[in-house]
Order: structure tokens, then sequence, then C-alpha cells
């Protein structure tokens, strides 16, 4: 029970951990996108779209292209909605909040226009569903299943869980060991100082908003191909897009320590269902836990005094270099 | 000198900003191995030129010369590329990050990122120098003195052979300053071109080899130091007296208003900006503030009006009618006003400090009246009516009433700012540089308007930066140095020599006076 319980926490830590490293990608370059949940949300839309209609289009649909196509529709869908929530404040300078809050908002609005009624379109009925292409996103590695508990728990997972770690770590290990990632940081804490000694601003901006919204994107997905095995139901992927975000305050902008945080509140995301004989009502209350968990997190965080724990000085300030 | 190479030359650079010259035609040149001055008061030019040599302006016309090849900077990445590199008066620094990463942020050298060969680096060109930096440090630990240790080495570790310093020694102690002009002079030694921008006579007098004075945007000439003095040097920096041809009555009845015994002040970082301040604000009389930018002037007005802690000392407000003495120490503005004493402030940082740059001339007005009104509600139509009188009054052009005041142009801000303080009808009225980047004709309006103020039997406060406007405007002026009066002069009867030199007088001068 225990490790099933845990193995289950690993599947709701991933699109938390692809969330919650994408955020951090683009708030090291100052900008706070709050449209994560909605880009997370796109994401995966734009994931079963693409397997839907390459399924749906050929007879004998190939594996590789089952991956690569939903993989590619993904990252067009995330990294498009990056891309305009990164002309918006860093070419036009509109505020973040606004901006994210109305990209998160139209996100959820067209995958749930989409999922909902692309199957109606293409002549179809029924659920949007890719059983074909989910089943190779849920591949386990051929041995897992002898190996019992081990197995279970560390080798279940189809191969994107495994991505979300492996960028996990070479996140962190860009930001702190590479020029480009000494240069990120240096545009997200002091954008003046970053331009003075020659960098180019707008450019780290863009790329790290729209490679991290493209990774938060991989969330999305691997949460309908992998997680509820290729079906779309309206508002499925609930509000973990918003713990992403507590869970990079949690993980003090290191994406390191965001694979322990994502681990902590995928196991509060689904503790309700292991509070046994308790009842339902105690259940429910279980419920709030990753929400309670956030709030400690933002009280506790708020009141470290640690110069290296605290956002990166100029987040959610747009930069116009003739303001000096 | 004759055999030294020139490193920098600068010939007829012409920079305006709108219609404002910063620099008119001005031609330098600096060798190899010596320590050139900039000198020049606030607002001449110094600073403009320099962020031209460093790439941050491009001039309107002008040429730049490096090592005799003509260079055409247009960015801080091009002027590293002509080895010129500027450490300017706020640091650049990131905060979280420690010295070594603040010291290779921006270098793209395909060598391949090694922190450890860099901080080898740094620590090898501090040994050469003489400095004393922890290249493990980081920023947000390190006092003023050491990031500009960082900066400088960031620099030097760029390869510049040219150096400019905006008033170094402005953020440092006497001991840190010393440490500083010995590291100058072994770099002078060591054959770099090294430019310090400054106001203080005695460091110039005792760093560089050759002065250069700026004007009022113009270059005035250059000496060399061992061949001048304190006089000659502050002569060229004032120029001689033009007439403006100011209105001014003489005081009627004037009588104390305002007594400020002794205060001292410290500001956010601990650091001391007002020392021992003594003054009289006389009623019927306007009373100047002179001073090197920075002297402590907007810290004095701020104590005065209740924004800064005092950490001793009275200030003593005199009703003029009951003639009654009450102590301002420590309160809050709102403190003081329900005192009943009315006292007026334009800050410095207008759209900052004393409107609201979103919201119309209406509702900026109702920021001094918003108390009143029935229970929750406002009253607007008082602030209305004002806010119609003060634009016909003081010819203000904006479309209408309820136009952000921030479109309006800088003159018709003041001019808002202005009208609506002395509308509260003052008795203690102190405008901080309230001409500052006016024309002529707006700054005449201001003037005409204090003077209204002064014959209202007001106290008032002017703090200026124009020494001609300052002596023909005022009665009296006190003169800040440091954070300290380094002298009261009668305007009437003073000079701009006079002015300028207390301006500039050192700590030690005055503490050696006492």
């Amino acid at each position: 029970m225990i490790v099933t319980f845990l193995s289950r926490a690993v599947g709701q830590a991933i699109p938390l951990l692809f969330g919650s490293t994408g955020e951090i990608i683009t708030e090291k370059s100052g900008n706070l996108n709050l449209g994560i949940p909605g880009i997370m949300y796109m994401g995966g839309c734009a994931g079963i779209m693409g397997a839907y209609i390459y399924e749906h289009s050929v007879a004998v649909p190939s594996p590789a292209l089952c991956v690569l196509i939903p993989l590619l529709a993904s990252i067009i869908g995330s990294g498009f909605l990056a891309l305009i929530y990164s002309f918006l404040t860093i070419t036009l300078r509109a505020n973040q909040n606004v901006t994210g809050l109305a990209i998160t908002t139209f996100g959820i609005g067209f995958s749930d226009f989409f999922g909902g009624s692309l199957v109606g379109m293409m002549d179809g009925d029924g659920q949007l569903s890719v059983m074909r292409s989910s089943g190779y996103f849920k591949k386990t590695l051929p041995f897992a299943d002898k190996l019992g508990e081990v197995g279970e728990l560390f080798f279940s997972y189809g191969f994107l869980a495994y991505v979300a770690i492996i960028i996990a770590i070479a996140s962190a290990w860009f930001l702190r060991r590479t020029r480009a990632g000494l240069q990120l940081r240096a545009v997200g804490e002091n954008p003046a100082t970053a331009d003075a000694a020659g960098i180019n601003v707008a450019k780290y901006k863009y790329l790290a908003t729209c490679i991290g919204g493209i990774i938060a994107g991989l969330g999305g997905l691997y949460f309908i191909m992998d997680y509820t095995g290729g079906s779309w139901t309206s508002g499925g992927f609930g509000d973990r897009g918003w713990l992403a975000i507590a869970i990079v305050i949690f993980a003090t902008w290191k994406p390191n320590v965001g694979i322990l945080g994502s681990l902590v509140f995928g196991g509060l995301y689904i503790a309700y269902y292991y509070t046994g004989d308790l009842g339902r009502r105690v259940g429910e209350l279980f419920k709030m836990l990753p929400y309670i968990v956030t709030i400690i997190v933002l009280v506790i965080t708020s009141m470290r005094s640690k110069k290296e724990n605290q956002p990166p000085e100029h987040l959610g300030l747009p930069y116009f270099r003739e303001e000096r | 000198m004759s055999e030294k190479r020139i490193a920098l030359q600068l010939k007829n650079i012409t920079k305006s900003f709108g219609d404002k010259y910063a620099n008119k035609n001005v031609s330098l040149d600096v060798y190899h191995g010596e320590i050139l001055s900039v000198l020049g008061e606030n607002g001449s030019g110094k600073t403009s030129l320099m962020n031209v040599v460093a790439g941050i302006y491009t001039p309107d016309s002008g040429q730049i010369f490096i090592d005799g090849k003509e260079a055409s900077i247009n960015s801080p990445k091009d002027a590293f590329s002509f080895n010129v590199g500027m450490i300017h008066q706020h640091f650049k620094l990131v905060d979280v990050f420690n010295a070594t990463e603040n010291i290779v942020l921006g270098i793209d050298d395909e060598k391949g990122f090694d922190l450890k060969k860099a901080r080898t680096r740094i620590i090898e060109i501090a040994g050469k120098y003489g400095f004393i930096i922890d290249p493990d440090k980081k920023i947000y630990d390190m006092s003023v003195s050491e990031k500009q240790t960082v900066e400088i080495i960031r620099v030097l570790y760029r390869g510049a052979d040219i150096l400019i310093l905006d008033e170094p020694t402005a953020v440092l102690t006497p001991q840190e300053t010393q440490v500083l002009f010995d590291v100058l002079r072994r770099m002078r030694d060591d054959g770099k071109a090294i430019i310090i921008i400054t106001h203080k006579l005695h460091e110039v007098l005792s760093l560089s080899d050759r002065v250069a004075v700026l004007r009022k945007a113009e270059y005035v000439g250059t000496v060399i130091t061992a061949q001048t003095n304190e006089k000659q040097l502050t002569e060229m920096m004032v120029g001689v007296k033009t007439e403006l041809n100011i209105h001014r009555d003489e005081p009627v009845n004037p009588s104390s208003r305002l007594i400020v015994s002794d205060i001292n002040c410290k500001n956010r970082e601990g650091v001391t900006v007002l020392k021992n301040i003594s003054f009289e604000a006389k009623s019927g009389e306007i009373l100047g503030i002179a001073g090197i930018a920075g002297s402590g002037q907007r810290e004095l007005l701020e104590a005065v009006a209740g924004l800064q802690k005092i950490e001793s000392g009275d200030i003593l407000y005199i009703d003029p009618k009951t003639q009654e003495k009450e102590d301002l120490r420590n309160k809050t503005p709102m403190q003081i006003r329900d005192m009943g004493v009315r006292l007026s402030f334009v800050p410095e940082d207008r759209l900052g400090m004393g409107l609201v740059g979103n919201m119309g001339i209406v509702d900026n007005m109702m920021l001094r009246s918003y108390k009143r009104g029935p229970l929750i509600f406002l009253s607007r139509k008082e602030p209305k009516y004002l806010a119609d009188e003060i634009i016909e009054r003081l010819h203000i052009s904006t479309p209408d009433a309820e136009t952000p005041v921030r479109r309006l142009s800088g003159g018709n801000v003041q001019k808002v700012l202005v009208g609506r303080e002395i509308a509260a009808a003052p008795t203690v009225f102190m405008a901080a540089y309230p001409v500052r980047g006016l024309d002529i004709g707006a700054s005449y309006t201001i003037y005409d308007l204090l003077n209204e103020q002064k014959q209202n039997g007001v106290a008032v406060i002017f703090v200026g930066e124009d020494l001609d406007v300052l002596i023909e405007l005022c009665d009296r002026i006190m003169v800040l140095s440091g954070g300290t009066v380094s002298g009261i002069v009668n305007a009437r009867q003073t000079t701009k020599e006079e002015i300028g030199l207390l301006m500039t007088k050192s700590k030690e001068d005055s503490k050696n006076a006492q």
C-alpha cells in the first residue's frame, strides 16, 4: 500500500515538476508568468489533438509518429502561448500579472472548447480519446514488472516522467554552472546591470519564457497521454498549474529542490484516497492539504531572510533601458 | 608631458537633450600614464561627456579618437572593445552574485566558462595594483568601497586602458579615499589613462596631473595641477556672473518663523547625512540653500516636513499670530498639519512625491483636502474650483482639469504643484529645485510666485543649483557641504566665488575653521 501510494504520488508529481521547472526558468529571467496553468492545459490539449488527428487520418499509425506528433503539437501549442506572453510583456511591456491571467483564461478556454468539440468536428462520436498513442507514452521498460516493489516504485512510468527529472537536474546545472545560466540570472536580478555588461536582455527574456512555457506544456502532455490514459475530460487537469507555481516558491527557485517539492505536493494531492477508515468527511478535509501547505510555505518563505532564497529582484517588472 | 602618448582625444563633442545642451563643442585630451580631473558644477556636463565616451549616450556630433584612431562608440560593449571602462556613480552589480560572478558577467570570450580561472586572474589583478578584495564575497555583504573595488576590477579584467571614474569618492570615508587614490596612482604609473570626475577641489589638487574644467556644457580650459590653486579653479568653475534681472524686494518686517538648532540625521544605511545643522528662516524672506548635489539639501527639507527622522536637535516653529513656539521634531506631516502649522513643501521629485501622475489636476488638488467633506464622501466642488483657478492664474496649458498630470510638460507639472501648495496659504514654503528642467519663461513665473509669497510674509526656503539665480532671488544663502553648514551669507553682498568655495569646502577644512 505504501508503495502504491508512493508510485501514484510520483505520477501526480511529474506534471507539477514540469510546470515548476518551466516556471523557474521563466522567473529567473524576471518574468512572473501566471499563464503557466493555461499553458499546461494547452500543452496537453494540443498534444491529444495532434494524436487524435493523426490516428484518424492514417490506417496504420506508426509508433514513432504516435509519440512525435503529440510531442510536437504540444510544443507548438504551449510555445505559442508563451510567445504571446513574451511579446506582450517584453516588447510591449504590458503588466505581467494581467497578461499571465489572460493567458491562463485563454489556454483553459481554448482547451476545453477543442477538447470537447474536436471529435464532433471530425465527424466522430464519443469522447476525445487516443488509446493507441497513449499506449506508447505509457510504455515502461520491459523488465519493470519483474522487479516487484522496486519496479513499481522506480520503473513503472512512461518516458516523460524520466524526461521531467532529467530536465529538472539539467536546469539546475544550467543555472548554476554555465555562462548562459549566470547571465540569465543576472537578467532576472538586475536587467540594467546585465544590459550594461553587454547582455541582450530581451533575447534572454524571450528564450527563457518560451522554453519555460514549452517545458511546462510537457506537464500537460504527460497528464493527458500517460496519467489519464489518453482521454480528455473537461477540467480534468484541475488546478495543478497553480500548484506548480507554488512549488517554485517552495523550491526557492532551484529546479533540483523542485523535484522534492513536486513529490511532496504530488503526495498531498492524492493523500485523501488513503485516509481509509476515517470516512469521507475526513477525506474531504485531506483534499485541502496541498493548499494549506502552500499557505504555510508562503508564510515561511516570506520570513526567511537569506538573500539567495528570495525571488529574483526584478521579478514582475518590465525593463526599459531609457528609464535608468 | 610631451613624450607621452595621447590615449583619448575628444574633438568638438556636442550632445543635447531636447533643446538643452549637455555638451557643446567640448574637446579634451588624455595621455597614457596620467590622471586627469574633470571639474565642474552640477549640470555642467561632466557625466554626460563621460557617458558619451563610455557608449551610454551617442553624441550629436564630434569625434572620439583612441590611441590616434577614430573610434565609433555606440554601446558599453563598443567602449570595452576600445579598452574604455567607466565606473558609474551608481554601481551596476547583481546583489546575490559574488565578486567573481559579477566581474565575468557579460564576457563572451569563447574560452569556456571557468570561474576558478577567473578567480585566479582577479587575485592577480588585485595584487598588482594593491586592491583588497575577496572574490567569493557576495555583493550584498559588501561595504560601498568594496563594491567600488569590484567595479574597478571588472573594468581592468576586461582589459581597460582608459578608466573613467564618476565621483568615486562621494561615497567613501577619508581613509577609503586614501586607499583608492593609492591604487589610482599605481595604475597611472602602470601607463593607464585615468579620468576622474569630481567637484572636490582638494582631491583634484592632491591627485591629478591636469584638470579640465567644464561650465554650463562648455569646455573652459585645461590647467596643469602643479601650476594652479583653489582660487583659480573656482573661478574657472563658476565663471563670471551673468545678470538675470530677477525682481527682489527688501524683506518686510522679518521675524523668526522657523528655528532649526543642531539637528543630526542618518539615512537608511545608517550614514550621517546632516551634522549639527542650525539656521533660522524668517518671515518675508527667501532663504536660499546652495550646495553640491547630495550635500544634505533633500534630507534637511524632509526633516522639517516630518519625513526624515531626526537623531538629535530641535526644529521650533513660531506661530505668526500667537508667537507660541511649537516643536516639529519627529512629527508626521499629518501631526504637523493638525498642530495648525501651515507648511508647504514642493519636493524635488515632482511626480514621485508631489503629485500622482495618473490623476488629473482636480484629484491632485484633493490630495491636500481629502479630509474635508461629509462622512466618507469627498467634496469635489472646491478642488474643482481651485484647479480651474490655478490653471487660469498660472497659465497652465492643459486640455482640461481632468487630464492626467503625467501628460503635461515639466513646467506645467511644476506649476500645478506650486499652485496647490501656495493655495494652502502657507506660513513656511519650501521648494527643492523648483525650476529644474523648466524653460526661462516658466522659471520666471516660479520666481514671481516665490516673491509673492515672500511679500505675503511667508518664510520661503529655496533650494537651488544655479548660483546666479540664488544670488539674485534670495535674501540670505545658506551653503551646505557634506551635510554641514559651511556658511550663511548675505545674498546682496556675496559673490559666486565665495559660494563656490564654501560649496567645495571639505570636511577637514570646516573642522579647521572651527
